[in-house]
């Protein structure tokens, strides 16, 4: 049976989930050069938040078509909360020291609040299971499409076109390019730069959201953990895709998930590459594509487009 | 500007990745201070993951130390010894465990420990704890040349003197599942499935290759990230390589999503692991779909012996958070061990402790035997147990059930 239609939507799904989360890297990076390490934490308390909401808020058996929408405001809320939090008290401050100040504040936060939610959320020291969509699977030819992926495959595209018009058609859009372009010049035109950096964290908070609800409707369970690894998967995504594009960030994130998981796949059918194939490699497949791609694009796939930088 | 700004991320990846792996936090006691009110007070090191995703194994380990502690200080099970633990986190690394050893060498008043819980941390350890005469009973580690030295398979050697198990190595644990597999569960074609640890390599290697001799076919191999969640690409492969049944070498943080995902692929079938995938987590993160999967695990059922009725209900009485897990039993025992070995020495030198106290403790750990939670404890030439009881667990309405006992003969 030909399995590369299957493996396609894997990767597709996959890739979709590092995009959503590389929005918020690239946001920030592109309005104040600053790589939020914090990011996948933020995404990671999202997802708690969400859960928090089923398990703690809504009555015992409520419907998943109620609570999904629900979860979705409560893993905002919360993502939002701490993002914003996190930009007030741990990186305005910094505005203005040497670069390596607010990185390093970064990657103390995210241990920081990895640690936080290992602590203090009830039972979260082992993998917690979050709700899941009856019904399913879908099967589509010869592709199998599980309850909960119909979430990510509507929520991806629908929030990155609500991104677009954001970012092109209003007015605080329209100030964010502008401060991408010059902080400087924007604020002496009278944009509110301060502003327009809170909203840059809360835009990449809600997006991480968004990803954290799809990613514990995929895999049926949330950790601690969770926001490391895919952090760090999409903020490759995000240099992938030119950091600073919002496109690029979408695009690099289908990109590498469809790179992973074809390495994962077909790699090892290659000749003389069999102990090279297997999904312990994919990573390091997946590098070779981005030192590839950084090589003959320094700027990314999309990093052309400064104008559209957000 | 550009190429300047790229290299500034790289650098700060890598910086950040190094930052995050060399890190963490070291949950310490606080050292032990010798209250030396009326005895000695001898301390029992516990080192095992406490916190990250195998922590519901780690606390199991500590909390059932503590409990053999507590029993024996209550007792007065050695005259004129008090015990105490000490317990470190590991967080499942070789680095961190090995500093945790050097730390337990550098407390005088150290005569024993019980850990880790992964074999590879096992392996980072063994030495430091050798050097210093300090010995070290682990009561989960399962990788064979841990006792028997790297060629286990053709000229077994044991590598350190003061290394001791109470787990039976997965040289035991692969063959057995095979077994049962091929002639109870009458599956013939494998998918096999590792983590690329020493545990979860190791059993998958000795599981393959009895299964091979016994005519089965092995349709595929994977080696698994165990960093990801997302093993759909796996689970495809799987499902088209029509194997009717899977086995995976690793432990359940990525079992459970591992067993879900090719369930939800359309693969029907059942996947088996070790003892390290037997935790109840492993069901709740496999879902419904996890019904039929099977798991083998060293000794018998603690619920079942007659012998651990009592541990089961003194650790209840003891109020943890916790429960004992998988390996609550043999931690028991380990400790237990240590107890026992400090009684012999105590005894021997008129009810003091001697000058050269690690190395007589390790000495009298080779004939310690005692009746313990998981039944007779003692040691072989090589520090394995001579308890090799395993058995089969299957995952009936979300709960491992005991499928078959037995002891593997090779």
């Amino acid at each position: 049976m030909n399995e590369l239609p299957q493996q396609l939507v894997n990767g597709l799904l996959l890739g979709s989930m590092y995009g959503l989360v590389a929005i918020g890297y690239t946001m920030v990076y592109g309005i104040v050069q600053l790589i939020n390490f914090a990011h996948g934490e933020i995404f990671m308390t999202g997802a708690f938040g969400a859960l928090t909401v089923y398990v703690y808020i809504l009555p015992d058996g409520t419907s998943m078509w109620i609570a999904l929408p629900l979860m979705l405001i409560g893993a905002m809320i919360v993502a939002v909360g701490v993002a914003v939090g996190a930009e007030r008290f741990a990186y305005r401050p910094l505005r203005g020291a040497p670069r390596l100040a607010p990185l390093i504040t970064a990657i103390g936060l995210s241990l920081a609040l990895q640690q936080a939610v290992w602590a203090w959320y009830p039972d979260a020291k082992s993998a917690r299971t979050f709700p899941q969509i009856d019904g399913g699977p879908f099967h589509i030819g010869s592709v199998t499409i599980q309850t909960g992926d119909i979430f990510l495959l509507v929520a991806a595209p629908v929030s990155m076109a609500l991104l677009a018009y954001f970012v092109m058609r209003t007015r605080t859009g329209r100030g964010m390019q502008a401060t991408a372009q010059d902080p400087d010049t924007a604020r002496l035109m009278g944009v509110n730069t301060d502003r327009i950096i809170v909203i840059a964290f809360a835009l990449g908070a809600v997006f991480a959201a968004v990803g954290a609800v799809a990613n514990g409707l995929k895999y049926g369970q949330i950790d601690f953990k969770m926001g490391f690894i895919l952090g760090l998967k999409a903020f490759t995504a995000a240099v992938l895709g030119g950091i600073g594009n919002i496109y690029g960030a979408m695009i690099g994130g289908v990109v590498l998930g469809v790179a992973e998981t074809l390495a994962t796949a077909y790699i090892a059918d290659i000749p003389g590459l069999d102990k090279f194939g297997s999904q312990s490699w994919a990573d390091v497949w997946a590098f070779i594509l981005l030192i590839l791609v950084l090589l003959l694009r320094p700027q990314g796939l999309l990093g052309e487009r400064v104008a559209d930088r957000a | 500007m550009r190429q300047r700004s790229l290299i500034a991320i790289t650098a700060a990846l890598a910086a950040g990745a190094l930052t995050l792996t060399a890190c963490g936090s070291r949950d310490d006691d606080g050292g032990s201070d010798s209250g030396n009110g009326g005895g000695t007070t001898v301390v029992i090191g516990v080192d095992a993951p406490m916190t990250g995703d195998l922590s519901a194994l780690g606390l199991g380990i500590k909390n059932s130390v503590d409990l053999a502690v507590k029993t024996a200080n209550k007792e007065k099970y050695v005259e004129g010894v008090t015990f105490e633990i000490e317990a470190l986190d590991d967080q499942g690394q070789p680095s961190v465990g090995q500093q945790n050893a050097s730390k337990f060498v550098a407390d005088k008043d150290v005569l024993g420990v019980v850990g880790p819980l992964n074999s590879s941390v096992g392996e980072s350890m063994q030495k430091v704890f050798d050097s210093a005469g300090l010995v070290e009973v682990s009561p989960a580690n399962t990788g064979p040349s841990l006792t028997q030295g790297p060629d286990w398979r053709t000229k077994k050697v044991r590598p350190y003197k003061s290394y001791f198990r109470t787990a039976t190595t997965d040289a035991i644990q692969g063959p057995f599942a095979a077994q049962y597999v091929y002639n109870d569960a009458n599956k013939k074609k494998v998918f096999v499935i590792d983590d690329k640890k020493t545990y979860g390599a190791g059993l998958a290697a000795t599981f393959t290759e009895e299964f091979k001799k016994l005519g089965g076919t092995v349709v595929g191999t994977e080696h698994i990230n165990p960093d990801t969640k997302d093993f759909s690409s796996v689970a495809t492969k799987v499902k088209n390589s029509g194997a009717d049944v899977v086995y995976y070498g690793g432990e359940y943080p990525q079992a459970g999503p591992l067993s879900k995902q090719i369930k939800e692929a359309g693969a029907k079938i059942p996947l088996v692991g070790g003892d390290g995938i037997k935790d109840d987590t492993f069901i709740k993160l496999a879902g419904t779909g996890s019904d039929g999967d099977l798991a083998t695990s060293v000794g018998a059922p603690v619920e079942e012996l007659d012998s651990a009725k009592k541990f089961v209900a003194d650790y209840k009485a003891a109020g943890y958070k916790e429960g004992y897990a998988a390996y609550g039993g043999y931690s028991y025992d380990s400790g237990w061990a240590i107890i026992e070995a400090v009684k012999k020495v105590v005894e021997d030198n008129d009810g003091k402790l001697p000058d050269d106290a690690r190395a007589k403790v390790t000495a009298a750990m080779q004939n310690v035997s005692f009746d313990g939670v998981t039944g007779k404890v003692s040691f072989d030439e090589f520090g394995d147990a001579t308890n090799k009881q395993l058995t089969v667990y299957a995952v009936e309405n979300g709960a491992f059930t005991a499928v078959k006992s037995g002891t593997y003969t090779g």
